[in-house]
């Protein structure tokens, strides 16, 4: 080879370099692809350099936590400095790893139960964040200027040609292998077990180097989990008002729900008060969601007729095995689950998102970042925004768009729904809308260039609250838009400053609509009208099928 | 705790029938008693509340509750532990459609 | 099916009793609360906590009660015992057909210390003065809370426990224990284990609890009709010898149980077929095998 070619094949030879170390380093402990679960700290060190991009699964549920932990324990004489790329830093050792000089630089896109520790390293100079994300933004910088060096993921099963098995957890991997295997990265795959015959192939083998067994299965923790026991009356009240004056309103047959107490409350009255409404077959057909055992009988009832999921949820194996004509199943009879695909779905696809939120502002920006946690995005900004891409219409989706244009002279697009359910105030009387979020002073403490906002107002079609639905399309002017806001704020001192006969006029318009206007009786909104009210209800609705983790039994 | 007394005048729809209590005193709930009185027409309201501090909230919730049902010859007794605007709104309602649906008897 | 859990202890009262005959002593508009609670600047409830009067229950006079395991856990304070107390012996003046306890209790209220302790330990000798009257105590436990400590106790003292399997009957709660004696000891988070060690299946299993039937109110207020008539005239008081066929029980039971750390090895030791399959029976297909398996004192024994 001369030295013209040499320059451009400098990430291939390196690789070659990389696995020389490691069969050198590993000898009789590595059989393939194949090393033995007491050797990974040997080929973490023989395959990392020092200043490496690596990836680490990390995903919103699935945990490479044997790869992490052995990520803790290597000599930072030998490698430091490294660059980690993960979705979500759950455990602890995705910190232990800046503390220990082992890594220095971050991006990622959620942080949830380490959002606190996070912050605490970021300020003390040990962990330099280079951006937070949104999941698909990641993904997406994976393809471009962050590519993984080296990526650790998880899988459930491994073949000894390193052929996986990611079954219904597959979540983020084939995008995190992808970009790495073909951009001359290294993919350490730890799996649950190694057999002959996998149930289906779902990352070919050419692109994992090395497969090690991990002496305990990967934890994954149940999130997309909602006890129907713990649904409020008043959350009844804001699910009536979502089906009744926005689902059925717009003809919402595409959607997203985030998780939350409030959205199992409208999942849960799909069979019941939906279906009196003569909603079937009209409303929530098609959904970008994790398999919400909140859904199993509105799926029972006919409602569903397709689930796409970004993960999946521990308990829900079972039945979704019996559903495959709603779940993506493969010829296996397991799901398989795609973040990726399912975020691009949820932003493209959908005509509607709907979720809770910690704070609104008076432009209808919502954030959850709160003070001493930096705990990100995950995928919600990417459902939660309109999709300006988009082109192929809907009903929902050129109906919301006229109103947001009509009286405006601009050409004609449709828009999609993005609601922000929230009730005025949250636990401790701490108020939902404030004039200003958190987000400025995290900004301002964590350095960050810009407020981490959640959901832009802009995007906003309505926020609902237990007082009423403010449809923000039909707002022309910002004033009008604030006093909309104050008109669902409750007694929040957002909503007493209200100026009263703006709002009396916004609802004349129908741009503020309270139970009453959308003719719901507020009486109506007991726990009766839940399809399940306990998680046996759930255990009964799916037939058996549905077993529920421990934590949430109460038999 | 802290107890806050209001006073409200001119109801029109006086209270008649047996004392009712809806709601159960637990963490974000409350629970109201409700029965007439002779108060030359008024209404009158107490709360004992665990969330202290939120005067002026209760004074808007309960003008507005006034204002919805215009009760006369009426006392509102309230033993609150922390529950939003939402739930005492929710809870007074179904006190008063407690008192003035039922025939006098049951609990 | 309508879930009993679900009620608070007001709409259980109407549930059971025949509609509209129920008459409450004390009723909140009394304002009788706790003294010790109001002097700890702690809010309290105008009935603290407990529903007690007389109604009808199949055409019968029965007295009842219903604890509000939504106020600080059901728990038992100074005005709350003497309220129960007081029904009880109020049925005893007269001469009640029957008293039906709802029961959903943490046990004794700490805030109230020593006033708590001598409630629940009062309860107790004047349930035990029904029975000795003749007049039959039946306890209902089926709350999301459970019965614990001293009330799980006076349960006991009960002629009759009914449970649903979402009930749980035990003197320390899963969380005390853990503190106490550590997560290996019992991990209070697995609720599975939880609901094995304490729930209606077991204790039927065990022999605690008489009758067991699903989380539903009329099925609640039909098997509290029937133990009533199950218990023959003259049946109510506690004997010499039905207390020593109880003490027989416990006695076979620690003797079977000798080592054993998980329900499920009790129940193989029992004879149930399929242990793990237990608690995702249903009501009608687990009363059926447990017929067969099931504990239960046996009177004439030793």
């Amino acid at each position: 080879m001369n030295h013209a070619e040499g320059r451009w094949t400098g990430q291939q030879r390196n690789r070659s370099e990389r696995l020389a170390r490691a069969g050198a380093a590993l000898g009789g402990a590595l059989d393939g692809k194949v090393v033995q679960a007491s050797h990974i700290v040997e080929l973490l060190h023989a395959v990392l350099e020092p200043g490496d991009r690596v990836c680490l699964e990390g995903n919103n549920q699935k945990q490479a936590d044997f790869l992490g932990k052995a990520l803790t324990r290597v000599d930072t004489a030998r490698v430091h400095d490294l660059h980690m790329l993960l979705s979500v830093l759950s455990l602890p050792e995705h910190l232990d790893v800046f503390e220990k000089g082992i890594a220095s630089k971050l991006d990622f896109s959620f942080s949830g139960p380490q959002a606190g520790r996070l912050a605490k390293l970021a300020q003390s100079g040990k962990l330099n964040i280079g951006a937070i994300h949104t999941y698909l933004e990641l993904f997406a910088r994976y393809f471009i200027d962050l590519t993984p060096r080296v990526a650790l993921v998880a899988a459930e099963m491994a073949d000894r040609d390193g052929n996986l098995y990611t079954g219904p957890n597959t979540e983020d991997t084939p995008a995190i292998v992808e970009a790495t295997a073909f951009k001359s990265g290294i993919v350490i795959a730890q799996v649950n077990q190694i057999v002959d015959k996998l149930p289906r192939i779902d990352i070919p083998g050419d692109w994992v180097g090395y497969v090690v067994q991990s002496p305990t299965p990967y934890y994954i923790e149940p999130l997309f989990t909602r006890d129907p026991a713990l649904i409020s009356e008043i959350q009844v009240l804001m699910a009536m008002m979502a089906i009744k004056g926005i689902y059925a309103e717009y003809e919402i047959e595409r959607l997203n729900h985030g998780i939350g107490f409030d959205t199992a409350a409208i999942e849960l009255l799909l069979p019941t008060y939906a279906a009196s409404l003569g909603l079937k077959g009209k409303i929530a057909r098609h959904w970008a969601l994790n398999p919400h055992p909140a859904l199993i009988p509105a799926i029972e009832a006919g409602f569903v007729e397709s689930v796409h999921s970004f993960g999946s949820e521990l308990g829900m194996e079972n039945y979704i095995r019996a559903r495959p004509d709603v779940f993506f199943v493969g010829p296996d009879g397991s799901m398989r689950s795609n973040r990726a695909f399912s975020q691009a779905a949820g932003h493209y696809a959908c005509d509607l998102f709907i979720g809770s939120t910690l704070q609104i502002d008076l432009q209808g920006n919502s954030s959850t970042a709160t003070l001493g946690r930096i705990a990100g995005f995950g995928g919600a900004p990417n459902m939660g925004a309109d999709a300006r891409g988009r082109r192929h219409p809907s009903k929902a989706w050129l109906k919301a768009g006229e109103e947001a244009r009509a009286g405006r002279n601009v050409i004609p697009r449709g828009q999609k729904l993005v609601v922000q359910m929230v009730e005025t105030f949250r636990e401790h009387m701490a108020p939902a809308f404030v004039d200003k979020l958190d987000a400025w002073q995290l900004a301002e403490q964590a350095g960050m260039a810009i407020p981490p906002v959640m959901i832009y107002g802009d995007d906003v079609s309505h926020i609902l609250t237990e007082e009423g639905i403010a449809n923000l399309l039909l707002c022309r002017t910002d004033e009008e838009r604030e006093q909309a806001i104050r008109g669902v704020a409750g007694y929040t001192p957002v909503g007493m400053a209200r100026d009263k006969r703006m709002v009396e006029n916004l609802r004349d318009r129908g741009i503020i609509r309270r139970p009453e206007d959308l003719g719901i009786d507020k009486r109506m909104a007991t726990r009766d009208l839940l399809a399940a009210k306990n998680m046996k209800g759930l255990v009964r609705a799916s037939g058996g099928l549905y077993d529920p983790p421990k934590r949430f039994r109460n038999w | 705790m802290e107890t806050l007394n209001y006073r409200f005048e001119g109801g029109q729809r006086p209270l008649s029938g047996m004392p009712q209590l809806v709601g159960v005193v637990g963490s974000g709930n409350l629970e109201i008693l409700i029965e007439p009185a002779h108060l030359k027409g008024a209404c009158e309201i107490e709360v004992r509340t665990a969330a202290v501090g939120f005067g002026a909230t209760w004074q808007a919730v309960m003008a507005d509750f006034h204002a919805r049902w215009s009760l006369a010859d009426a006392r509102v007794s309230v033993n609150d532990m922390g529950a939003t605007p939402a739930v005492v709104s929710l809870r007074l309602d179904q006190a008063v459609e407690s008192i003035a649906d039922l025939p006098g008897g049951a609990p | 099916m309508s879930s009993y859990q679900e009620l608070t202890a007001r709409q259980r009262i109407p549930a059971m009793f025949d509609a509209g005959s129920f008459e409450e002593f004390l009723p909140p508009s009394m304002r009788i609360v706790s003294p010790h609670l109001a002097q700890l600047d702690a809010a309290v409830s105008f009935d603290d906590g407990v529903v007690v009067g007389r109604g009808k229950l199949g055409g019968q006079v029965v007295f009842g009660a219903a604890q509000e395991g939504g106020f600080m856990g059901g728990a038992v304070g100074e005005v709350h015992g003497a309220k129960l107390v007081g029904m009880l012996q109020r049925a005893i003046d007269e001469r009640a057909h029957a008293v039906v306890l709802l029961l959903e209790s943490g046990g004794v209220r700490l805030h109230e210390a020593n006033a708590g302790l001598i409630a629940v330990s009062e309860v107790m000798r004047a349930m035990l003065d029904v029975r000795a009257a003749g007049i039959p105590v039946i306890a209902v436990v089926g709350g999301a809370n459970g019965c614990f400590g001293g009330m799980g106790i006076a349960a006991r003292c009960a002629n009759t426990v009914i449970m649903s399997e979402e009930g749980r009957l035990a003197m320390s709660g899963p969380e005390v224990i853990e503190t106490a004696n550590g997560v290996e000891e019992f991990d209070s988070r697995d609720r599975a284990l939880v609901w094995r060690t304490t729930g209606g299946k077991h204790r039927y299993l065990l022999g605690d609890c008489q009758v067991l039937v699903e989380d539903d109110t009329e099925a609640l207020r039909a098997a509290a009709l029937d133990a009533i008539a199950d218990i023959p005239v003259s049946g109510a008081p506690l004997t010499l010898d039905g207390l020593l066929a109880e003490q027989a029980m416990l006695e076979r039971r620690l003797h079977d149980t000798q080592g054993l750390t998980e329900p499920m090895d009790i129940w193989k030791g029992l004879g149930m077929p399929d242990p793990a399959r237990v608690p995702m029976l249903e009501p009608d297909a687990f009363l059926e095998l447990a017929a067969q398996h099931r504990a239960t004192p046996t009177l004439g024994e030793r």
